[in-house]
């Protein structure tokens, strides 16, 4: 990976690197307070909960809302459970069941010994850790045995709505090169505030159900196998269920998820308080699972103008990853976002997409970089639209991307065909193999138009973190720094379901899977 | 031959290089694995379509039995564009300053448009090129009008919402965008709305708009609409239609 080539103000860097260790700082020690339903939702679920009602509600759904119901969520869902599986001699999904059927109301069950219910939690949790670790374990033998595709990956999405079709699909994308598969989720999903349950089929988008997800690795392990390479698999961990996601793809063994700090609150309208807990439990276990996160700092770029406003996405992208830190993730792990966008009729775009590129390549040398295609100036006309993808991966190439959302000749129309999909993968294969090694063979001039561009972004960064530090990152949302949208501390969906910790909460996750480094920035 | 050849309006068909060639050109997949029976299914397809003298330009293997095609062919149809009528809506597009002028001359107070993504829909791409601050391609957004106030309550707003919105701040204008139409899941969206600004008794003192890549005018006025409007549409024009249809029903 080429770095040293803008020649960046170091100090700066570093300044705007404490800046965001400290903004952050601040919100954990809220985080650390606080709980939310979907975190404790996760919690039984990694206690191998699972299964709907006969109204279709899921059960953890159902068990959490027993509890708040009871009075007793400030203590933990683990605790609850676990005394009522040592009172009544069930398993997790038996109690769980007879929660549904109301014959067990879980804070009214007599009260085992304190030690006995922590052991039990203890000794589930370390299985359910197992199950994960052995996931991880199994992705890397893979890996090793099949290899894999060479940076930039190739990232596409499918989205028919139809699992089985996905797979249909997502095999022709990776016949025709892609890395990468994205089953976007029905439009509405984010919103949720439960995950559905079983095969289900949606628009604008497949629901995010563990069977869906199941069905998705059963077919790009196949196709891995066919092509001789590993295929990684994503989902999104963003919305009201963000741990929940989180728990069920590393039961799955999916590879990447979409999983920002404040993605929900700018773009879902989701309270900031509940967003900012829930991202942390679900990166604590995209941590551990091995998953590779991808960050949403793109999406600014479609309600802010990519000219004015490419210094928040660097911003964003610190916060983003002082956050990641917090919850364990390595630098390896922190895919974070940002996009091709700039008006194409702008003089000289090319010249500042690349230097925004590389820029964000330098200050975070070790992280898999997602680069997003264009969008918002794609207009319907694919012929332009093709040409407009090409340059964004030739940009890509250029300043060393680790990941490529490969651009789609035919967005802003429908959801991509897969002839659509395999016109687009190849214009990619073909810029990334025809310019491969072009960066080592270009310097950007110090008194140029890129690098000066790359300083002014890096210095309004650096300005606009020192201004969050100062006021605080609740603020700095509330007042629309991020994406020009503002978003009050108390405001936004799914707030009710944030409960402040009982002292004797218990949550046996949070510590096996940060291995004692809770409470710490990671670094 | 000297000259070419006048165009018969009462007889149009694609043109390529030459008037009346109808050459046209088409890309698609079949679901049958690359080869020479594929190949002509794509001609016999193609045919079917009213092309004639189909080409198989490129055929290549999508890896899952299923194959993608180019093709040329030259259509045999034709269609009399004098005959030819599309509903719009009916709007002369002022400037930035006239429509302000307009509003301040003839209406005498500012304006009140509110704005939303109804239903499941999570985009605002198009809601933001009509509302915010910066609009679109150069084009200032309803924000940016002095003589507007313009509140955007961004995505997945229920219909309900909106028109309590609307209420709420006497609403002069509704607008709401729809970009996610697969499976038609926006038509029944559009009419509840239309349904729920009636049964408020509303109706007679909004205009009500509706856009996204796959609005037209018709479909919107079929709906009960005042005005839809597809893609590439600029603030101004949007404003230009709230204005001039206030004017015209005597809103004050």
């Amino acid at each position: 990976m080429r770095t040293g080539v803008l020649q960046v103000d170091e100090k700066k860097v570093a300044r705007a690197r404490v800046a965001a260790r400290n903004i952050t700082a601040e919100i954990q020690k809220f985080i650390d307070g606080h709980t939310t339903t979907t975190t404790e939702r996760t919690v039984l679920r990694l206690f191998g909960i699972d299964g709907v009602n006969e109204d279709n509600a899921p059960l953890p759904n159902i068990v959490v809302d027993n509890i708040v119901a009871g009075g007793g969520l400030s203590r933990g869902a683990a605790y609850w459970l676990a005394n009522a599986m040592l009172y009544h001699g069930l398993s997790a999904q038996e109690v769980a069941e007879a929660v549904a059927r109301r014959s067990i109301d879980l804070c009214r069950v007599p009260r085992r010994d304190d030690g006995e219910v922590r052991s039990l939690i203890d000794r589930m949790a370390a299985e359910a850790c197992h199950r994960i670790t052995d996931n991880r374990v199994g992705r890397a033998e893979r890996i090793a045995r099949l290899g894999q595709g060479q940076h930039p990956w190739l990232y596409v999405i499918v989205a028919s709505g139809n699992i089985y079709e996905d797979v249909i699909q997502a095999k022709a994308a990776v016949k025709a090169g892609a890395d990468i598969i994205a089953v976007i989720r029905t439009t509405g999903q984010s919103l949720l505030d439960f995950v559905p349950y079983g095969v289900e089929e949606g628009f604008g988008g497949t629901p995010a159900t563990q069977e869906n997800f199941r069905i998705m690795r059963r077919a790009l392990d196949e196709v891995s196998e066919e092509v001789g390479r590993y295929i990684r698999q994503v989902n999104y961990c963003s919305g009201l269920c963000m741990p929940e996601i989180a728990a069920m793809g590393a039961l799955e063994r999916l590879d990447m998820m979409l999983n920002d700090s404040m993605y929900g609150i700018l773009f879902r309208d989701i309270n900031p308080e509940r967003t900012f807990i829930d991202q942390y439990f679900s990166r604590i276990i995209n941590g551990y699972a091995g998953i590779i996160i991808n960050t949403g700092e793109d999406n600014y770029m479609t309600t802010d103008d990519p000219i004015k406003a490419g210094h928040t996405v660097l911003a964003s992208q610190f916060i983003n990853e002082a956050f990641a830190f917090r919850s364990g993730l390595s630098e390896e792990q922190m895919g974070l976002g940002h996009v091709f966008q700039i008006n194409p009729d702008y003089e000289d775009g090319f010249l500042y997409e690349l230097a925004q590129a590389q820029l964000t390549r330098e200050i975070f040398p070790n992280a898999p970089l997602k680069y997003m295609p264009p969008t918002k100036y794609m207009t319907g006309n694919i012929f332009k639209g093709h040409i407009y993808n090409g340059l964004h991966n030739l940009a890509g190439v250029l300043t060393g991307q680790s990941i490529i959302l490969v651009g789609m000749l035919a967005e802003a129309v429908h959801t991509p065909y897969m002839h659509e999909r395999y016109l687009s993968i190849e214009n990619a294969r073909y810029v990334l193999n025809n310019a491969r090694h072009l960066a080592d063979e270009i310097v950007f001039r110090p008194d140029g138009k890129i690098a000066k561009r790359a300083n002014e972004i890096l210095t309004a960064a650096h300005d606009m973190l020192l201004e969050v530090e100062k006021i605080g990152l609740f603020e700095a949302i509330a007042r629309g720094m991020f994406a020009g949208v503002k978003r009050p501390r108390h405001g936004g969906k799914g707030r009710e379901g944030v409960f402040a910790k009982a002292k004797d909460y218990y949550n046996p996750f949070i510590g096996l899977m940060l291995g004692g480094r809770e409470g710490g920035d990671g670094e | 031959m000297s000259e070419a050849r006048k165009v018969d309006l009462t007889r149009i068909r694609p043109y390529g290089d030459i008037l009346d060639d109808g050459a046209v050109q088409l890309s698609f997949t079949l679901p049958v694995p690359a080869g020479p029976e594929a190949q002509e299914a794509a001609k016999q397809l193609v045919r079917k379509m009213g092309l004639d003298e189909p080409v198989v330009s490129y055929m290549h293997d999508l890896g899952v039995g299923y194959t993608f095609f180019v093709v040329f062919g030259k259509c045999t149809h034709t269609v009399d564009f004098t005959t030819i009528e599309v509903p719009r809506a009916e709007v002369r597009v002022m400037s930035f300053e006239e429509c302000n002028r307009t509003i301040r001359e003839h209406i005498g107070r500012k304006i009140t448009v509110v704005g939303a993504a109804t239903g499941t829909d999570a985009h605002t791409v198009g809601l933001d090129a009509i509302m915010n601050m910066k609009g679109y391609n150069g084009a200032y957004g309803l924000e940016r009008y002095p003589e507007i106030v313009a509140i955007n309550m961004g995505s997945q707003v229920p219909n309900e919402k909106l028109v309590a919105k609307a209420i709420e701040t006497n609403a002069d204008a509704i607008l709401v965008s729809q970009v996610v139409t697969q499976r038609n899941v926006h038509i029944p969206n559009l009419t509840q709305l239309v349904e729920l600004v009636e049964a408020e008794g509303l109706r007679d003192r909004v205009v009500l708009i509706c856009g996204g890549p796959r609005i037209t005018h018709e479909l919107a006025a079929e709906l009960g609409y005042d005005a839809g409007f597809g893609p590439g549409t600029l603030p101004s024009e949007v404003a230009s239609f709230i204005v001039q249809e206030m004017v015209r029903r005597g809103l004050k």
